[in-house]
């Protein structure tokens, strides 16, 4: 299947005329046949079972070490006095921020007119999702006696004292909670033509019923989708400062205290570009391998990677700028302390971290200013893992580094991680690639309403005289189209020499 | 509510149209673009037809004013859900970290707030506030877009006709539809077919009403109430325990180490040939306390009695006397005041406070304490007495007894009148 799509270049941008955003020369039906395709195979490609048992067994890895916490305490992580948080907080802002890519994507992209998003906007959300849902794990094994993680919540507890509401980590509970439910709703409401799409297309009857019940009765009515475009928009515009709020609340953790490398106020901004530039690499990281297993060359098409790639290269600007800037403040500042952390950070035992850090986060993307990056898969996989893994290691530095050498030289101590902390890590991208290949095999991939909207066939005024008859059969076979057979005049002028 | 879609709005039946068989609930017309569609909206609009709707893949432009729909009243909804999360997450915060629960004697006491004070920082401040608020706010303006559209929408409604059909299937694909209710009051069985049929369409079909659908599969239903079932169970057996009686020890799921193993006082145990579990002390061990045989140096008292003197080992010199002020004022005056009239800062606060069951510290200047013998106050030090606490681990015995000298330096200072004071430092006092 994969191998049977073209891929047709429409990066090139001609004056006064708009690269197409879908390619192949897709009618409503092909499109369609396209995006349900995944989830219409009588079977997933190889490659999404070998994922699939990957993942499930890392998955299996992260539940074995959340039960030996449990069963041990938080001594068997490699934390140590002063290094109280390490790879549990790191782990938990690295997944949020990922999670933030996906309501970007949908909602600031959407509210701008992007039309692009729409055929990337359903994995971002979903990988929204999921990120979301690993990072809600680590707040909640870290705190030791698992059982009472309820005391995060508004609640009064035995002595009828609640909590305290002035306290950053009280704002993140409200934050990351809203920020969880918002997202699943967007995702949602987003999702219901689609899923009524399937049920319309399922043929068994348990995914009648399932798809059906999911469905909530869509029936495509003008006045439903009148009052659903005005509730997107609106979620679309109460997510937008969400994102950007829920990202700063939890830089709040660490900009609130007085510790030095913390104590400053370009947190918020810095983590959320740095939210926004792990979060587009990390849908590059899934798109790519996705759009080649399950055929959706001409839905991802090489514009939407060139695209992304770029705002990877903003965002990815902006970080390495607000590294140079929290240097200069440091200095600036004049405080013995503060200039100590840095030069720490630079120099000191975790320079390794350090500079892995500024290799992948600001060299790596850099090298997106150049076309051939952009649109050769594997390079641009390539620059993607690197911002990947340097993203992780900016919130380790972060975390550590200022924690383990902090006011009193005596109580200085070096953090090593245990294998418990590092299975646990690794155990975390068992249960986000778990879900997303359920999600890639059992939900809709593609936005598939909002997709039809960008062909340029679906606008009224581009059919002067619509009484054409129908050419298509009304009892047809989607299993019968073959995307490869399809060949469209259009094609031709996507195609350019 | 102007959100109920025609395919479900169950009318009156004209008369004629389904005795004996099928019921007709209305025409559905097939078109193949939304050009198309737009322009035959538009043409039911200007007909006249009221319960009829158009059915897309995606939302079609223009279709709104092709088909004279209004705009929705959605927003207004929004913005009142996010009125009420505003209130309510200023509201929570105010009542749980900054309301006075004296003021609210009738709320039970979990539902009281309580004022944490951190760090000397207001108990209510607006900018700590405004995360939270703005979560709150956000989040239920964002569940009443969704539940109001939904609500607004009549959805989730999964028994309609429409869905029945195999055509209709395609609503969701490539093909836009326009259908007209058969409630309609501009609906005739032989005239609204043959306008339909004027349109331009690929297809018109009758929609009947539907005799079997919408029933979910038995075995979803059994599983489904299996899960109820099970979902019970846990329920019923907490609630059958809190009734019954047992005499076995409480099951502690999670036990927080509520229960170690050790051994008490007085329990036997035969691994020692006297049979007790605890040691008795190994001989010639002193208890704490046995060395201080001076109860007039380590109790203030001589003979059973508080002493009136100080005992020989304390020296009374200006320098003990100024160790007595120091220690005072890190120890006494807080409560005491500096003056010893009894006028700390914290005594005033409390009296600022309102403080239920305050107590005001004793002033050091009363006539009472005045005659009480120095024993009496070595011992109110030591030991505490009504609510002021005990001092006699912080404080060292010399520095109790410095302490004193200095309260009676204060008693003769504040009472003295200037003839005590010598001739020639008079001059400085006026």
């Amino acid at each position: 299947m994969s191998s049977a799509v073209r891929e047709i270049d429409n990066t090139l941008d001609v004056p006064g005329q708009r690269a197409a955003l879908i390619t192949g020369g897709h009618d409503l039906g092909s499109l369609t046949d396209v995006a349900c395709a995944p989830w219409e195979a009588p079977r997933p490609p190889r490659a999404w079972y070998i994922a699939f048992g990957l993942s499930l067994a890392l998955l299996a890895v992260l539940g074995a070490m959340i039960g030996y916490l449990v069963l041990n305490g938080v001594g068997v992580w490699g934390l140590n006095n002063p290094t109280g948080w390490a790879f549990d907080i790191t782990n938990f802002v690295f997944w949020v921020g990922i999670g933030h890519a996906g309501t970007l994507i949908s909602a600031i992209l959407f509210l701008f007119r992007q039309k692009w998003r729409t055929s990337i906007n359903r994995f971002a959300e979903a990988m929204t999702i999921f990120a979301v849902v690993c990072a809600g794990v680590f707040p909640g094994i870290h705190v030791g006696r698992i059982w009472l993680a309820y005391w995060l919540a508004p609640l009064p507890n035995q002595m009828a004292m609640w909590p305290n509401f002035r306290s950053p980590l009280l704002w993140d509970v409200f934050a990351v909670g809203t920020y969880a439910t918002v997202s699943m709703l967007f995702w949602y409401v987003g999702m219901i033509p689609d899923l009524a799409t399937f049920r319309d297309r399922a043929r068994s009857k348990w995914k009648q019923v399932v798809y059906g019940l999911l469905a909530l009765g869509w029936t495509g009515s003008s006045r439903h989708w009148h009052r659903f475009e005005r509730a997107y928009l609106i979620l679309a515009a109460l997510a937008t400062p969400l994102v950007l709020s829920v990202h700063s609340v939890v830089s709040f953790d660490f900009a609130v205290s007085q510790l030095p490398g913390w104590h400053t106020t370009i947190f918020p901004p810095y983590f959320v570009a740095g939210a926004i530039f792990g979060g587009f690499a990390m849908v590059l990281t899934l798109a790519i391998p996705a759009r080649e297993l399950f055929g959706l060359k001409n839905i991802i098409t090489p514009r939407h990677l060139d695209n992304m790639c770029k705002i990877t290269l903003l965002t990815g600007s902006i970080v390495g700028y607000a590294y140079l800037l929290e240097f200069f403040t440091a200095w600036y500042s004049g405080n013995p302390y503060e200039s100590f952390v840095f030069k720490a950070r630079a120099l000191g035992p975790y320079a390794w971290a350090y500079w892995t850090m500024i290799g992948c986060n600001v060299v790596a993307p850099q090298l997106f200013w150049f076309k051939a990056f952009r649109t050769r898969v594997w390079l641009i996989l390539l620059v993607v893992m690197c911002v990947n893994i340097g993203m992780w290691f900016e919130r380790f530095v972060i975390i550590v580094t200022s924690l383990s050498q902090d006011f009193l030289p005596s109580s200085w101590d070096y953090f090593r991680p245990t294998w418990v902390d590092l299975l646990t890590l690794a155990g975390s991208f068992g249960l986000f690639f778990t879900l997303f290949l359920l999600f890639c095999r059992y939900l809709p991939m593609v936005a598939m309403a909002e997709v039809k909207t960008v062909l340029p066939l679906t606008d009224p005024r581009a059919h002067p005289h619509p009484h054409v008859p129908a050419t298509r059969a009304f009892d047809y076979n989607p299993d019968e189209f073959d995307p490869a057979a399809t060949s469209n005049p259009r094609d031709a002028r996507e195609e350019r020499p | 509510m102007n959100g109920a879609s025609p395919a479900n709005a169950g009318g009156p039946q004209r008369p004629g149209t389904g005795r004996g068989g099928p019921v007709l609930r209305g025409l559905l017309v097939e078109f193949d673009s939304p050009g198309a569609l737009i322009t035959a909206a538009e043409r039911v609009r200007d007909a006249g037809y009221t319960r009829w709707d158009t059915h897309s893949p995606f939302p079609v432009h223009g279709i709104d004013a092709a088909m004279g729909i209004r705009p929705t009243r959605l927003p207004w909804i929004v913005l009142a859900l996010g009125v009420i999360g505003c209130i309510t997450g200023l509201a929570l915060q105010w009542w749980t970290n900054a309301a006075d629960a004296r003021h609210f004697p009738w709320v039970p006491v979990h539902l009281q707030g309580y004022t944490f004070h951190v760090s000397g920082k207001p108990l209510f401040s607006l900018p700590a506030n405004i995360p939270v608020i703005f979560e709150m706010t956000v989040l239920l303006a964002a569940l009443g877009a969704v539940v109001g559209m939904l609500a607004m929408n009549n959805l989730p409604l999964h028994h309609r006709p429409l869905l029945a059909l195999t055509r209709f299937k395609r609503a969701t694909c490539d093909r836009f539809f326009v259908y007209v209710d058969a409630a309609d009051p501009r609906f005739d069985p032989a005239g609204t077919p043959e306008f339909l049929a004027t349109l331009g369409a690929a297809a018109i079909e009758p929609v009947e009403e539907v005799v079997d659908s919408g029933r979910l599969p038995r075995g979803l239903t059994i599983a489904g109430l299996f899960i109820v079932c099970l979902a019970l169970l846990p329920p019923l057996l907490a609630a059958k325990a809190r009734v019954s009686k047992s005499e076995q020890p409480r099951f502690n799921i999670i036990a927080d180490m509520d229960n170690q193993e050790r051994f008490k006082a007085q329990q036997a145990h035969a691994l020692f040939a006297d049979g007790r579990a605890s040691r008795p002390p190994v001989a010639g061990t002193l208890a704490r306390g046995d060395l201080r045989g001076d109860p007039h140096f380590y109790e203030g008292r001589v003979a059973g009695e508080f002493a009136a003197t100080f005992p020989p080992q304390v020296q009374i010199t200006e320098g003990s006397i100024r160790r007595g002020q120091q220690r005072f004022n890190i120890y006494c005056a807080p409560c005491h005041g500096l003056g010893g009239a009894g006028d700390g800062i914290v005594a005033q606060r409390a009296l600022n406070l309102d403080t239920p069951g305050w107590v005001a510290p004793t002033s050091l200047l009363d006539p009472l304490v005045v005659e009480r013998p120095v024993g009496h106050l070595f011992n109110t030090i030591t030991n505490g007495i009504r609510t002021m606490p005990p001092y006699g681990d912080q404080i060292a015995e010399m520095d109790r007894w410095a302490i004193i000298a200095y309260v009676r330096t204060l008693e003769r200072s504040q009472n003295a009148r200037l003839e005590d004071v010598p001739a020639e430092l008079r001059s400085e006092l006026r």
